[in-house]
């Protein structure tokens, strides 16, 4: 790794985070990408493509373990679920095309890491545990998560906010163009984060998400500024 | 009138927002033109093949795959790589360059070019703009002012269609505006309040967009579907589809001509004028001459350059328009990706309805009336506000079925601006040629030499912390500032390498875009700028080249080209 290189990933990281919720504002505003998805630090291509490719392939039975694990994140209620919403063959699908090895890792890791908890603590697999015991099983994984996110998130910004005004270093005469451009392998991700994510992702995103859980308006023709919104109403579904 | 196959009245290379302008003013004047478009052809409504998907239609609903980030080695630097639109930006891998520090180049190689991708927002340039170079000392006075353009804003706004609302400011001045997209309750609470602060000098604005509110012919307003860089079924934003390539063609006088690569603008040294442009054929690599008494470069700013660079080299080596010793000189970007943003407490019985295609507007308020900060020029915010969609899930602690249900609602109403600052035009910011690297069609490939400099530096300072300052000041909650790298070309808005100028030893283009050294080419895209001022350039494209345009015509007649 160079010297260039990690600061500008921990800022990239923390621009993604900073801006994700300013995204869904500006719509078509073309300096933010409306499907900046939320680990969308990439590396640069061709870095570790030698690397173990077995993480990347997912059988009929982890598909069914991803749609227990989405189903319990985001169970049916007065909607359908992540299950109903084919939301583990979408993560499947993620991992294999849009991670690369060392988040794919980090992936089954989580997942290993959810079934080796249940069995320890119900002596049960996790798809024969109970909806209560998945539930036991992943809050306290999502705290972890959570905290661990919001530390590295706030010392991001820091991180970046600390290079204010000397923007002219990183691309000062001399700069290796590869180094700057390369981002990190590795999201720095914990396990679970990267498997909510995709959760989040793939039932928001599916056509139960959209049209169920939220209202979707494929053309809305027209723009209310101002409009009532009572509680308990949906949000609502973005476009492209 | 000419008789022969290749010969036309006027010549325009490249299709997008200048290109397009250029063959609706040239054609409508009278004049049978060719335009020549390097990449395929995108038929308006029929080629936009993913504008009516739905968000769960794509795979990946719309992310990128390791696949795509490694044919796209620049393109994914930013957002640009996604799977929606994946089809209208041009190939990393066809068409390489050499960076000799990193410079972001995303293209758009098409009929249309980026006028089917762009961010639409609109905005006049004022005398603070163009009197800047000449008050600083920097580079060389801008050869024209305001009132050279001022018509010719109006006229291509109300060919485009440019939606706003006018707000009689000096350093913004207004035009010929459509109904403005409103500020929604948010973004309206906080410009009351701002109006309060700063002695009422920080102004936020309706975005100035190009998108209608009210129908024009062929075209319906903006349906609020905020799909819009997939290319419109509606019509609703300008674009060279939408809007100039259909009035060119109505005139009867227009040739077309996609996969149309030209490789050099022809000139004759004992006429002193460009005869035509030599075209390599992207599909079967045959390579054909056409000629016309009057040619326009608008191939986007790089490859404009890139021509003339590549052209008349027998006459001087380093290509025509370099006898200036400018050629390929000061190249310039916006720098951005800095800005704050906060949460606004109550109005949570509001919502929007509709996905507006825009956001709001603050305009430049550094530097002007007297002011001095520790740099020149400044810059202005683009933002927005609105509530929280379920992608704050990502960020919340939380599973199970409470938690769905809440995200399954609107959060809180958030606000954030991210500036547009100048970047200052320097002279060893360049672009040549790279004879050791050549693209598909075995042509040497640009080498981009660019870096900004200490005055946007001290300025990102400043663009940071007046948005932090503003929300602060207006009530806004969790302020945070954020600065992400910012590398010349990330912008989308390069300029310069070929700038007009008063003199033809300073300059390579006079007031009327010729290139000095053969006077009917014209070049009428970001090339000719000669600084950037911080409001997005587009518009100043579209009046630069109809003013241009008019300007050829009128030469032609009294037979000076």
């Amino acid at each position: 790794m160079s010297v260039a290189e990690e600061p500008i990933d921990a800022e990239l990281i923390s621009r993604r985070e900073a801006i994700m919720r300013v995204t869904a504002i500006l719509g078509g505003v073309a300096f933010v990408g409306s499907t900046a998805l939320l680990s969308g630090c990439r590396p640069d291509a061709g870095k570790s493509t030698a690397a173990d490719t077995s993480n990347a392939k997912f059988s009929p039975d982890d598909v069914a373990f991803l749609d227990e694990v989405a189903d319990t994140i985001l169970p049916p209620t007065s909607t359908p679920g992540a299950k109903a919403a084919k939301t583990g063959a979408f993560m499947a699908l993620m991992v294999r095309d849009t991670y690369y090895p060392d988040d794919q890792k980090r992936f089954r890791d989580g997942m290993r890491n959810i079934e080796d908890a249940t069995q320890k603590a119900y002596n049960v697999s996790f798809m024969k545990a109970t909806p209560a015991q998945r539930l036991a099983i992943l809050t306290p994984m999502d705290k972890e998560q959570w905290a661990q996110s919001k530390a590295q998130a706030d010392a991001d910004r820091k991180k970046a906010l600390a290079h204010l005004g000397e923007e002219r270093k990183e691309s000062a005469p001399g700069t290796d163009v590869g180094a700057t451009t390369a981002v990190q392998q590795n999201t720095g991700h914990h396990p679970f984060r990267l498997i909510k994510e995709l959760a989040l992702l793939g039932y928001f995103t599916s056509e139960i998400g959209c049209t169920q859980a939220l209202r979707y308006a494929e053309t809305p023709g027209r723009y209310d500024p101002c409009a009532p919104y009572k509680p308990g109403e949906k949000a609502w579904a973005g476009h492209a | 009138m000419t008789t022969d196959a290749n010969t036309y009245d006027a010549i325009v290379v490249g299709s997008g927002i200048s290109g397009g302008w250029a063959a609706k003013e040239l054609t409508e004047k009278g004049l049978r033109v060719l335009v020549l478009e390097r990449g395929q052809n995108i038929e308006h409504i029929k080629d936009y093949v993913n504008a009516t998907k739905n968000p769960w239609d794509y795979p990946h609903r719309g992310g990128r795959t390791v696949a795509m980030e490694e044919a796209y080695p620049v393109l994914k630097r930013d957002y640009a790589l996604n799977e929606k639109n994946l089809s209208y930006w041009a190939s990393d891998k066809d068409s390489p360059y050499t960076e000799v520090k990193r410079f972001d180049w995303y293209r758009g190689y098409h009929v249309g070019g980026r006028s089917l991708m762009w961010g639409r927002q609109s905005y006049r340039w004022s005398d603070i703009d163009f009197e800047g170079n000449l008050k600083d000392g920097i580079a060389v006075d801008w050869p024209i002012r305001y009132a050279d353009l001022a018509p010719w804003y109006d006229h291509v706004e109300r060919h485009a269609g440019i939606s706003g609302s006018h707000e009689n400011l000096p350093q913004l001045p207004d035009g010929q505006f459509q109904p403005a997209m409103p500020l929604n309750c948010a973004e309206d609470m906080i410009s009351q309040r701002v109006k309060k602060l700063f002695d009422g000098k920080r102004h936020i604005i309706p975005g100035r967009v190009a998108n209608l509110t009210q129908p024009k012919p062929g075209r319906s307003q903006c349906q609020y579907r905020d799909a819009c860089w997939l290319g419109c079924p509606y019509g609703a934003y300008f674009s060279t589809q939408s809007s100039t390539l259909p009035a060119a063609a109505k005139t009867g006088r227009l040739t077309l001509k996609p996969f149309a690569i030209v490789s050099e603008v022809l000139y004759d040294k004992d006429k002193k004028r460009a005869t035509g442009v030599r075209v390599l054929d992207a599909v079967t690599e045959q390579t054909s001459d056409y000629s016309a008494p009057v040619i326009f470069l608008c191939a986007s700013t790089l490859n404009s350059t890139w021509l003339l660079l590549r052209s008349a080299t027998d006459v001087w080596p380093g290509g025509l328009g370099s006898s200036s010793g400018e050629l390929g000189h000061n190249l310039m970007d916006h720098h951005f990706r800095v800005g704050a943003q906060g949460s606004i407490e109550g109005l949570e019985d509001k919502y929007t309805y509709g996905r507006r295609p825009n956001g709001f507007y603050i305009p430049r308020y550094r530097n002007l009336n007297g002011e001095k900060r520790p740099y020149l020029r400044g810059f202005g915010y683009q933002g927005g506000a609105g509530r929280g969609g379920w992608s704050r899930a990502v960020a919340e602690l939380g599973v199970g079925g409470q938690f769905k249900d809440a995200m399954s609602q609107p959060g809180g109403w958030t606000i954030g601006a991210t500036a547009f600052g100048e970047m200052l035009p320097n002279h060893a910011n360049t672009v040549t040629i790279d004879q050791n690297r050549k693209d598909k069609w075995g042509l040497p490939v640009h080498k981009i030499d660019c870096a900004t400099g200490e005055n946007e530096a001290l300025m990102r300072r400043d663009m940071a912390n007046d948005m932090a300052e503003l929300l602060d000041q207006a009530g806004v909650k969790d302020v945070e500032m954020y600065n992400a790298p910012c590398f010349p070309g990330m912008g989308i808005h390069e300029m310069g390498t070929a700038r007009m100028g008063r003199d033809p030893k300073t300059s390579v283009l006079n007031s009327h875009n010729q290139v000095w050294d053969a006077p009917n080419v014209f070049v009428t895209d970001g090339s000719c700028m000669v600084s950037t001022a911080c409001q997005n350039p587009s518009l100043t494209y579209m009046a630069l080249t109809a003013r241009a345009a008019d300007y050829a015509v009128n030469e032609l007649k009294r037979r000076n080209l």
